[in-house]
């Protein structure tokens, strides 16, 4: 199992590597490039050229990506070209505001699309499989900025219950009460957001479950339904859904961007957002690089999460 | 002629039972009208092509039908209980204890995430009441009995580290957990290679000359069940055509399905260079099933009246009954003539 982890780690890496080539390519042959942000077009071309030599965007394209990457290897991840930030700096308080939203509405999604799921799956065609199943595709297919809205509509301008922006009230940064009142709106946005795709999930999952063999082979042997629940199917349909944690990794940076900028909420959404609008081309590059390295490594974390639970997987390599 | 009645020398019988399934507004008749019994100690073996009905039948009896298959009967007795007059409850505790069933496929029959002792000593657990080291215990006693060897290293390992005959020797294992009183095997040895599949018949006649245990064994080749069986039910169509003891199905088989049969089993002698006689044509669909006998438009005797209804059958012993409109020796009388 060692082994088998060690290898998947090693091919991880040059991975991670080819996604930072392909996102300062990308941006590479994007139209604009940080130069059109800084300079104008008043600007004489000696001053442009020496905005350029500064950067370093005289220098061979190579040459660039590396002294880029050798930055990011080094926890400098460069300047905001708008603001003059350290970016470093910016996400530091950024991704944990971020994290403080998504954790625990992910969390609450998950465990609450597990009930939902194996109840819907394990009565299949019944009424309480309908009414999940139905409410599920429906909620799929509603966007998380009308939802957000609708809410805000209702509790914050309506019946003026809970603040419709930010994280905190002005002068309010230590009150608990306060940060709570403030999160419950983008909390219930995002829970919804991530449940019924997961309720899906597991409801697919516990269908094929009890349509296997071993399930009839079960009642054959006089197992009751709850024996059958709990003792075989649960184990068998956890299994698929624990891989999907690792899967969710990205989402602890990007997994609120429009939730986040709805409510203005100072997390990596608004922030990102607000690259792309001011080509800020730094954050947006590490924002890609960050999140699709966690791609990858929420994957790697899902693969080994399948080697420790599943016993035909543990045997290999 | 089906009078309900109660006999001591049966272990199981039932009477009349009809099986069908409602799919999309559609019914499919898999079993239609079928009395059948099976004695103490006696291995019967039910013969018939895939859709015939012998599956549904048993899996019928046990309640392990889906929900969208209804199940009628006159009488099913076990032992003299009647299960059609079991609560779920009772029928589900009967089941792994008082009968139990092995099933086709051993690679799918077991859950893959569970080992085989989790399999085992659960099914010890549940019916007789066994605290978890006594059911460990019993479980390698066992494994020990299928064959399996080193069986305290093997109950902690997982389904994947089996072979197919090997896994098939588990789920007979866990069918003898209880003990039961008759096991239904559901063609164990489909799914096997030959060398396999005389092993685990081997073993299945061996495990019923010690516990004294009736099974009905399930299967589509005639050929498996000569030197096993005492007796042979022939189903088609989900229809008995024929059942008789093995040496009455075998040398003076009634119906032409049964004669049909047995020409197209091979037989490798020395000098026998006759062709194999393959049955023309196709099994009758069960959601539309003919008005007559299911096998009339196969069979080379049949006329206008086999379509006319479904046939009585005819008792040639007290063991033997076929379900053709023609006695025996009527056919014969045709047989040289169509020759």
């Amino acid at each position: 199992m060692a082994k088998y982890i060690v290898r998947r780690i090693l091919t991880a890496i040059p991975m991670v590597l080819l996604i930072t080539i392909l996102c300062f390519a990308l941006m590479h042959f994007a139209p604009y490039n940080a130069i059109d942000a800084m300079t104008t077009p008043k600007m004489s071309p000696e001053t442009i050229e020496l905005i350029k030599a500064k950067y370093g965007y005289d220098k061979p394209l190579f040459i660039q990506y590396l002294r880029w990457l050798n930055g990011i290897l080094n926890g400098n991840f460069g300047y905001s070209i708008v603001t003059k930030q350290s970016i470093a700096g910016d996400l530091a308080v950024r991704i944990p505001n971020t994290i403080k939203l998504v954790l625990p509405a992910y969390a609450t999604a998950y465990i609450l699309a597990i009930i939902l799921g194996l109840l819907a799956g394990s009565h299949k065609n019944k009424a309480a499989d309908k009414v999940i199943d139905g409410i599920s595709s429906i909620a799929i297919a509603v966007p998380s900025f009308w939802f957000s809205m609708l809410l805000i509509f209702i509790l914050g301008y309506k019946l003026k219950l809970l603040p419709i922006v930010g994280m905190h009230s002005v002068g309010k940064e230590a009150s608990m009460a306060d940060f709570l009142r403030h999160f419950i709106m983008p909390f219930i946005t995002l829970t919804f957001t991530f449940l019924p795709a997961n309720v899906k999930f597991v409801r697919s999952s516990t269908v094929t479950q009890f349509s296997e063999d071993y399930v009839l082979v079960q009642r054959a042997f006089g197992a009751s339904r709850g024996e059958i629940m709990f003792k075989h199917v649960c184990k068998n349909v956890l299994l698929p859904i624990i891989t999907r944690l690792g899967m969710a990794l990205q989402l602890l940076v990007t997994g609120a961007i429009i939730t986040e900028t709805v409510f203005g909420w100072p997390g990596v959404g608004p922030y990102f957002i607000k690259a792309i609008q001011g080509m800020d081309y730094p954050i947006v590059m590490i924002i890609l690089v960050l999140s699709s390295t966690l791609v990858i490594l929420g994957n790697l974390l899902s693969d080994i999460l399948y080697c420790i639970t599943d016993p035909r997987i543990r045997e290999m390599g | 002629m089906e009078e309900i009645k109660k006999n001591d020398d049966k272990i199981l019988s039932a009477q009349n039972v009809h099986t069908t399934f409602r799919t999309h507004g559609k019914s499919v008749k898999a079993v239609r009208g079928v009395s059948f019994y099976a004695g103490y100690q006696e291995i019967l073996a039910v013969v018939g092509e895939s859709g015939s009905g012998k599956s549904v039948l048993m899996k019928s009896i046990l309640g392990l039908m889906p929900e969208n298959a209804e199940v009628t009967a006159d009488q099913i007795l076990f032992m003299d209980k009647n299960i059609l007059e079991m609560t779920p409850e009772q029928q589900r505790k009967m089941r792994g204890k008082e009968i139990a069933m092995v099933f086709q496929d051993p690679m799918t029959a077991l859950n893959p995430l569970r080992t085989i002792g989790f399999h085992l000593t659960e099914v010890l657990k549940r019916h007789r009441g066994m605290d978890k080291r006594t059911a460990r215990k019993e479980a390698i006693a066992v494994l020990e009995q299928v064959g399996i060897s080193s069986p305290e290293k093997r109950l902690d390992q997982y389904p994947h580290e089996f072979s197919g005959g090997m896994r098939q020797r588990v789920l007979i294992a866990m069918a003898l957990c209880c003990r039961p009183k008759l096991l239904i095997a559901d063609e164990p040895t489909t799914a096997l290679d030959v060398t396999i599949q005389a092993q685990i018949l081997e073993l299945l006649k061996k495990l019923q000359d010690e516990t004294g245990m009736s099974i009905i064994l399930i299967t589509h080749d005639l050929g498996v069940v000569a030197s096993l069986s005492r007796r042979i039910m022939v189903m088609y169509g989900g229809l008995l055509m024929e059942e008789g003891l093995t040496e009455e199905i075998f040398y003076s088989p009634k119906h032409p399905y049964t004669r049909a049969l047995l020409q197209a089993i091979p037989k490798p002698q020395a000098g026998d260079r006759k062709r194999l006689e393959p049955i023309p044509g196709m099994a009758p669909s069960l959601i539309d099933p003919p008005d007559g006998c299911p096998f009339a438009e196969r069979c080379k005797f049949a006329c206008e009246q086999c379509e006319k209804g479904i046939p009585k059958y005819r008792v040639y012993s007290d063991t033997q009954r076929a379900m053709c409109i023609f006695s025996a020796e009527e056919l014969d009388a045709r047989e040289r003539k169509v020759d």
